[in-house]
C-alpha cells in the first residue's frame, strides 16, 4: 500500500517534531543537574555536609542494621495492609446496611469512622502499646502485634470511606437489575457491587497504602526496632547522619513498586472511564 | 389461566398517588401492552410486581400465590419473574457470558457447563454468538438489549416484564428486538411491555391496556382500543400520539 504525498509528508513531520523534542528534553536535563551539582556541591558547607550524611564506611556499617529494621516494616506493612483493607471493607459493608434493625451497627460503623479519621495515630498507638498492656490480661499480645493492631484500626477508618465511597459510586439501577434476577442482597453485593466498586477506588486504596508503608515505622515509638530506628541507633553512636540516608533510598527503593502500580491502576481506571 | 392477578394496587411516592386502587390480570402465554402518557405508572406497575418497588396497598398473585404477603421471600418470587429495563442495565464489568449464566450459577444452581450451554444456545439464537466474550460497552445498544433480554429469559421465568426495551435505541435496532420478541410471544412466553410504540403494541399485544389517573381506563384487544377507544381520555392520547407520528 503506497500512502498518498500528503501522508508521507505529515508523517515525517511529525517525526522531525519527536526528533525535535527529544533533543530538547535531553538538553534542559542535562542543563538542570549540572546547575544543581554545581550548586550543591560549591556550596561553602558542602565538605561538612558530605561527611556527616554521605560517609561511605558508615553507611556500610550500619547497613545491615537497617536492613533489619527494614524487615520489619516490610512485613508490618503486609499484615497491617491486608488487615486494615480486611476490616475496613467490613465497616463499609455495615455502614450501607439499609433498614432500622441495622440502625445501632450502622451507628456504631459510623461512629468508627469519624473516630479513627480523627483520632492521631500517635495516640491510638500510644493507647495500644504503652496502655492495653497495663490490663495484664492472660495471652497478652506483643508490643509489635499491638502496634500493628493500632495501625490496623487507624488505616481501616479511611479506607472504609474510600470503600464506601466505592460502593455508593455504583448505580442503583444495578442494584435493581440484580436483584430482579432473584439474587440476594449479599449475592448482590458480591458480585454485582463490589467488583465495581473496588475496581473504581483501587487507586485510592493503593494510595492509602504507600501512606501505611510510611507510618508502620510508627511502631518503634513503642519499642520495636524499625528501620529509621536502626538509624536513629546508629546515628547516636557516631555523630554522622549516613545510616538516616541509608534508610531514606531503601524506603524509596520500597515505595517504587508500590508507587508504580497505583499509577498503572489509576492510568487504567482513567481509561476505562472514557 | 389467570398468572397474574392484581387487585386494588395503590402506590404513592410522598403523596403523589401513582396508581391508585389498580386492576390488572394477565392469562398464561398472553401478552398486555402497557400504554399511557409518561407518568402515568407504567414502569411503576412493572415494579410493583417484581416486588422492587412496595406497595401501600392491594394485592398481587402470581401462579394463585399471594406475593404480597410480607411472609414470602421476595427474592423467590423475583426468581419465578423477568423483567428487562429500558436502559439494558447489564454489569459492566462481566462478560456478556458472564451476565448470562449469573442468577443461573448462583440463584438457580444450575451447573456451570449446563448454563454455560443454554447462554450460548441463545446467544446463538438471537444472533450474537461471536459476542460471548465481549464486555456490554462494546456492543451497540441493541445488542445490549438482546442481552438483557436473554440473561431474563435463561432463567425461565413465568412471566417476562419489558420497560420500554426499544425506547433508548435507534430505528434500526428496533426491529431486531422486536422481531426478537415476536418469537418469544410464538413460543408461548407470558409478557407484559409497557411501550409507548404504538405499531408494536398492535403487531404483538393479544390485549392492550391504556393506564390514566393510576388505574387501567380502558383495555381491550389492540384492533378495538386503537380504531375505535371507548373513553374520550384513550381518544385524546391517541390523537396525540398520531400527531407525534408514532401510530
Ligand atoms: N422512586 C420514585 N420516587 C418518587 N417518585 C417516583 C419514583 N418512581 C416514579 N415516581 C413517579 O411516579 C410517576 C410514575 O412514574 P413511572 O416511571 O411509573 O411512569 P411511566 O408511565 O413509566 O412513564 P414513562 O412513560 O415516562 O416511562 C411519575 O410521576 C414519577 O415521577
Ligand atoms: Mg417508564
Amino acid at each position: 500500500m503506497t500512502l498518498s504525498p500528503a501522508q508521507q509528508d505529515r508523517l515525517a513531520y511529525r517525526r522531525r517534531q519527536t526528533l525535535l523534542s527529544v533533543l530538547v528534553a535531553a538538553l534542559s536535563t542535562l542543563v538542570l543537574g549540572v546547575l544543581l551539582v554545581v550548586a550543591v556541591t560549591g556550596a561553602p558547607g558542602w565538605a561538612r555536609v558530605r561527611e556527616s550524611f554521605l560517609d561511605a564506611s558508615v553507611a556500610r556499617e550500619s547497613l545491615p542494621d537497617v536492613l533489619r529494621g527494614l524487615w520489619l516494616n516490610i512485613r508490618l506493612l503486609f499484615f497491617c495492609a491486608i488487615g486494615a483493607l480486611a476490616l475496613g471493607l467490613v465497616v463499609a459493608l455495615l455502614r450501607t446496611l439499609r433498614g432500622p434493625v441495622f440502625f445501632p451497627v450502622r451507628l456504631l460503623a459510623t461512629g468508627y469512622t469519624y473516630t479513627f479519621r480523627g483520632l492521631p495515630l500517635i495516640i491510638v498507638l500510644y493507647v495500644m502499646t504503652l496502655g492495653v498492656p497495663g490490663l495484664r490480661l492472660q495471652g497478652m499480645p506483643s508490643t509489635l502485634v499491638l502496634g500493628g493492631i493500632a495501625l490496623v484500626i487507624t488505616y481501616s477508618g479511611y479506607l472504609a470511606e474510600v470503600f464506601r465511597a466505592g460502593i455508593e459510586s455504583v448505580h442503583p439501577s444495578q442494584l435493581a437489575a440484580a436483584r430482579s434476577l432473584g439474587l440476594t442482597y449479599r449475592q448482590t453485593m458480591r458480585h454485582v457491587v463490589l467488583p465495581q466498586a473496588v475496581r473504581r477506588v483501587a487507586p485510592p486504596l493503593l494510595n492509602d497504602t504507600v501512606a501505611l508503608q510510611k507510618d508502620v515505622g510508627l511502631v518503634s515509638l513503642a519499642g520495636p526496632i524499625d528501620a529509621v530506628r536502626a538509624a536513629q541507633i546508629h546515628t547516636a553512636e557516631t555523630f554522622n547522619y549516613t545510616p538516616y540516608i541509608v534508610a531514606g533510598v531503601l524506603f524509596v527503593l520500597l515505595a517504587i513498586p508500590l508507587i508504580a502500580i497505583t499509577d498503572w491502576v489509576t492510568l487504567r481506571a482513567a481509561r476505562r472511564q472514557s | 389461566m389467570t398468572l397474574l392477578s392484581c387487585r386494588g394496587l395503590r402506590k404513592e411516592f410522598g403523596g403523589h398517588v401513582v396508581l391508585d386502587r389498580l386492576d390488572f390480570d394477565v392469562a398464561e402465554h398472553e401478552v398486555v401492552a402497557l400504554i399511557g402518557a409518561s407518568g402515568s405508572g407504567k414502569s411503576t406497575l412493572l415494579r410493583c410486581v417484581n416486588l422492587l418497588e412496595e406497595i401501600d396497598d392491594g394485592t398481587i398473585h402470581l401462579d394463585g400465590e399471594h406475593i404480597t404477603d410480607p411472609r414470602v421471600n421476595p427474592d423467590k418470587v423475583r426468581q419465578r419473574i423477568g423483567i428487562v429495563f429500558q436502559a439494558y442495565n447489564l454489569f459492566p464489568h462481566m462478560t456478556v457470558l458472564e451476565n448470562i449464566v449469573l442468577a443461573p450459577t448462583r440463584v438457580h444452581k444450575v451447573p456451570r457447563a449446563t448454563a454455560v450451554a443454554t447462554a450460548r444456545e441463545w446467544l446463538a439464537r438471537v444472533g450474537l454468538a461471536d459476542k460471548a466474550g465481549e464486555y456490554p460497552d462494546r456492543l451497540s445498544g441493541g445488542q445490549q438489549q438482546r442481552v438483557a433480554i436473554v440473561r431474563a429469559l435463561v432463567n425461565s421465568p413465568r412471566l417476562l416484564l419489558l420497560d420500554e426495551v426499544t425506547s433508548a435505541l435507534d430505528p434500526e435496532l428496533v426491529g431486531e428486538v422486536l422481531s426478537m420478541i415476536r418469537d418469544l410471544k410464538s413460543e408461548g412466553v407470558t409478557m407484559v411491555l409497557a411501550t409507548h410504540e404504538m405499531g408494536f403494541a398492535r403487531q404483538v399485544a393479544d390485549r392492550v391496556c391504556f393506564l390514566d389517573g393510576g388505574r387501567v381506563l380502558e383495555q381491550g384487544p389492540p384492533e378495538t382500543v386503537f380504531a375505535e377507544p371507548a373513553e374520550p381520555r384513550t381518544r385524546q392520547f391517541l390523537s396525540r400520539i398520531i400527531e407525534a407520528g408514532r401510530l
